[in-house]
């Protein structure tokens, strides 16, 4: 932990392994070298090595939370960990890679700037490397280290980390991730992770950590089209102070691009446009404002506008269609059938959803599309059309994470059933009202 | 051409706003958790933030153990009124009155019985949402929180069942009797929750900066010497520079020797400290498992 004077960066980053990778080792272990855990920590550590672990500090412990976790000896859910060193802070998702739990994987990887994936030297690359590797490719996830682990089980064979390297580069060209780096290490030792090994001569580094540190974090943010789902209307109706009276502010998250004072923008689906009056923040008014910021922005109109709208550039208008197609997570135990109705929430608006056709399911082990499908199954992968009670404004999922992606709602239980990725639409947004005009 | 770039800080703040709002829009009655706390502290900081100009459009709640520092009650009701917020507090020493809350043969920790007098407020008001200041580096079985916590219409989390959250869509919807838990500062940590009160110049209770007080020696840590609970004559007791870290009841709330005297002084003694926050509060240490144990019956 380092206190600092400069604003640092933040790398969050998700872990994903079979139950017997060590992860959570791998985890305990960057904590534990980093010189993360406190005092406290450590004793509650040996106190456990001293009753289960036959004196031997058990860094998964670190991570294994829940006691039904301990029980079972692994993984069951997303656990978050933080860490800083002067570089940078860390968000640490911590997913299983237990099948049943793709689910978790999915929510872990969704925010994640890079992943790890870890893969045990002596088994090489199994099934569980590919599902974790296509989920880290369909969410677009822009770095990738493959974290070859328990190499000092191979003896530190250099010939066994190129086979295992081989094995994953043979289905690479079929995911869309630019950056992969390759790392071996023995997590239970401490191997590459902090320290550089002695056992690696002819691996150059660097070590796990110091890659965190230094990658260099493409912008997750799309600054380039600028996107404001309003998420909330804020008027005062304060009767007392006048200059509130008619204060009508729409608050929210850009979800891309910037907003500069002056900008001429529409608001959709409407389609009534207007130029940003003020940019109001509670430290003063901004001249702009860019995406993930959350502002309040004034309008030179009064106009009917409610969460769930989109404010846009009104040169640089999004997609609108109530007929989408869109890659899906499929996360409840009841499959997904054709014919089945949802919620979908997409920004700040949540719809009435029917999933009309399912295209296709990836079969992970292959990579091939299997279509003649009537189903998907929990943890399945696959595209879908489906039409909505209402057009969404929106992007690809591969030019905006934030306006390109939805859940499904299952109404009764109210479960999150299902994670989506919007293709690129189609049709450009036209507004409702074509001869309005201020 | 300038650098559209948010630190660390800039980066909680707005995913905690996002948050904030959501839950403004998508819930008919939220209420804030606000003990006065530097957690909670910080999520009134982000409720201006989220709302204002407007008012601040849901309650405060507080659950009083009635074991509380005086200087932080004093904060409490002065920091609402600042706001021009409605402050709602309930109290176990009233619901032991009414047989809200039971207390165990021997318990003295009022920490447990925060559960029914919490639960009891949400049935009360017909809160449908509360938002509190936990942060998942707290503890371990906080690490598994999720924004949006859903409970049960008992107030239970099942943390085999949590729904996943994913982007930044949160699903909030409930049927009726059941109760999200929402937590704003889940990717926060301590330093970074001290580093934004640094930054946003916000005014702590004065316990959490270097005082004189009597404190007695109880299960290895120094712990304030009240009439809650006498020192007793084979106890060691001692006046002594202290403040706290982490504020809980009075009587199990470890007090750390320190010279600080500002924030800054704080951020210093934290970047170099050897103990988590929560080694200070005697309530964690009853089992590995007591924190697990107390949200799955439906502490906040």
């Amino acid at each position: 932990m380092t206190a600092s004077n400069h604003p640092i960066d933040l790398l969050r980053f998700n872990t994903c392994g079979s139950v017997d990778d060590g992860k959570s080792t791998l985890i305990g272990r960057l904590l534990y070298d980093s010189k993360s855990l406190m005092e406290d920590q450590i004793e509650a550590l040996e106190r456990s090595a001293d009753i289960t672990g036959g004196g031997q500090i058990n860094l998964a412990n670190l991570t294994d939370g829940l006691r039904a976790e301990r029980e079972q000896g692994i993984t069951i859910d997303v656990a978050y960990r933080y860490f800083a060193t002067p570089r940078r802070k860390f968000i640490i998702a911590d997913t299983p890679g237990h099948v049943q739990y793709t689910r978790n994987m999915v929510t872990g990887a969704s925010t994640a700037n890079l992943s790890i994936i870890l893969i045990d030297a002596r088994q090489g690359v199994i099934e569980q490397s590919r599902r974790h590797a296509i989920i880290a490719s369909l969410l677009r996830i822009p770095h990738l280290v493959v974290a070859i682990n328990k190499m000092d089980l191979v003896d530190w064979s250099h010939e066994r980390f190129l086979e295992i390297q081989d094995q994953f580069e043979e289905f690479l060209p079929r995911l869309d991730i630019k950056d992969v780096k390759f790392i071996p290490v023995s997590a239970l030792n401490g191997d590459n992770i902090v320290t550089a090994s002695p056992h690696t001569p002819w691996y150059p580094g660097p070590t796990l950590l110091g890659h965190l540190e230094t990658v260099h974090i493409a912008s997750d943010w799309n600054l380039t089209n600028f996107r404001f789902p309003v998420q909330w209307v804020n008027r005062p109706n304060n009767p007392t102070d006048h200059s509130l009276h008619d204060f009508r502010g729409l608050s929210g998250q850009i979800s891309g691009g910037v907003v500069k004072v002056g900008q001429k923008v529409m608001v959709l689906p409407s389609g009534f446009t207007s130029t940003v009056k003020q940019i109001w923040t509670i430290n003063g008014p901004l001249e702009e404002a860019f995406s993930p910021q959350s502002v309040t922005l004034v309008l030179e109109h009064d106009l009917d506008i409610s969460r769930g709208d989109v404010i846009v550039d009104a040169s640089d208008l999004p997609g609108a269609s109530n007929e989408l197609q869109a890659k899906i997570c499929w996360m409840a135990p009841r499959p997904l059938t054709e014919g089945r109705q949802f919620l979908l929430k997409h920004t700040t608006q949540t719809v009435k959803a029917v999933v009309t056709a399912i295209e296709d399911r990836i079969n992970i082990s292959t990579f091939d599309k299997e279509t003649e499908v009537s189903e998907l199954a929990m943890n399945d992968l696959g595209e879908v059309r489906i039409k909505t009670a209402k057009p969404l404004i929106y992007d690809g999922y591969a030019t905006n994470r934030l306006t390109g992606s939805f859940i499904l709602i299952e109404p009764g239980t109210n479960a999150t059933v299902a994670a989506g990725m919007l293709l690129p639409p189609t049709e450009v947004a036209r507004p409702e009202y074509k001869d309005f005009a201020i | 051409m300038k650098s559209y770039h948010l630190d660390h800080l800039d980066y909680l703040e707005t995913e905690a706003i996002h948050i904030m709002r959501e839950v403004a829009s998508e819930f008919e009655r939220p209420a804030i958790l606000f003990s006065g706390g530097k957690d909670s502290i910080c999520l009134l900081r982000l409720a201006e933030k989220s709302f204002r100009p407007s008012d601040i459009p849901m309650p405060f709640l507080n659950v009083a153990t009635g074991h509380e520092f005086p200087e932080l009650l004093e904060f409490r009701d002065r920091r609402a009124k600042e706001l021009g917020a409605k402050l709602i507090v309930r109290t176990v020493d009233e619901a032991l009155e009414k047989g809200i809350a039971v207390q165990a043969p021997g318990q003295i920790s009022r920490n447990q019985l925060q559960i029914p007098v919490l639960l009891a407020a949400i049935e009360e008001y017909r809160f449908d949402a509360c938002i509190g200041g936990a942060r998942r580096d707290e503890e371990k079985a906080r690490a598994k929180e999720r924004f949006f916590s859903f409970r049960d219409s008992f107030g239970q989390w099942d943390p085999k069942n949590q729904r996943p959250e994913i982007w930044n869509l949160y699903n909030g919807r409930l049927n009726p009797d059941e109760n999200m838990r929402v937590f704003p500062l889940s990717n926060w940590t301590e330093m970074d929750v001290w580093e934004y009160i640094k930054r946003e110049n916000l005014e702590v209770p004065s316990i959490y900066f270097s005082h004189k007080r009597r404190c007695v020696r109880r299960s290895g840590q120094w712990v304030p010497n009240t009439d809650l609970m006498p020192a007793k004559p084979n106890e060691e007791v001692k006046e002594m520079i202290v403040r706290v870290r982490t504020i809980g009841d009075i009587i199990s709330t470890g007090c750390v020797e320190s010279p600080a005297t500002t924030v800054d002084d704080i951020i210093a003694e934290i970047a170099a400290a050897r103990v988590t926050e929560r080694g200070s509060r005697a309530d964690d240490k009853v089992s590995e498992a007591a924190m697990e144990d107390r949200k799955k019956a439906g502490y906040f």
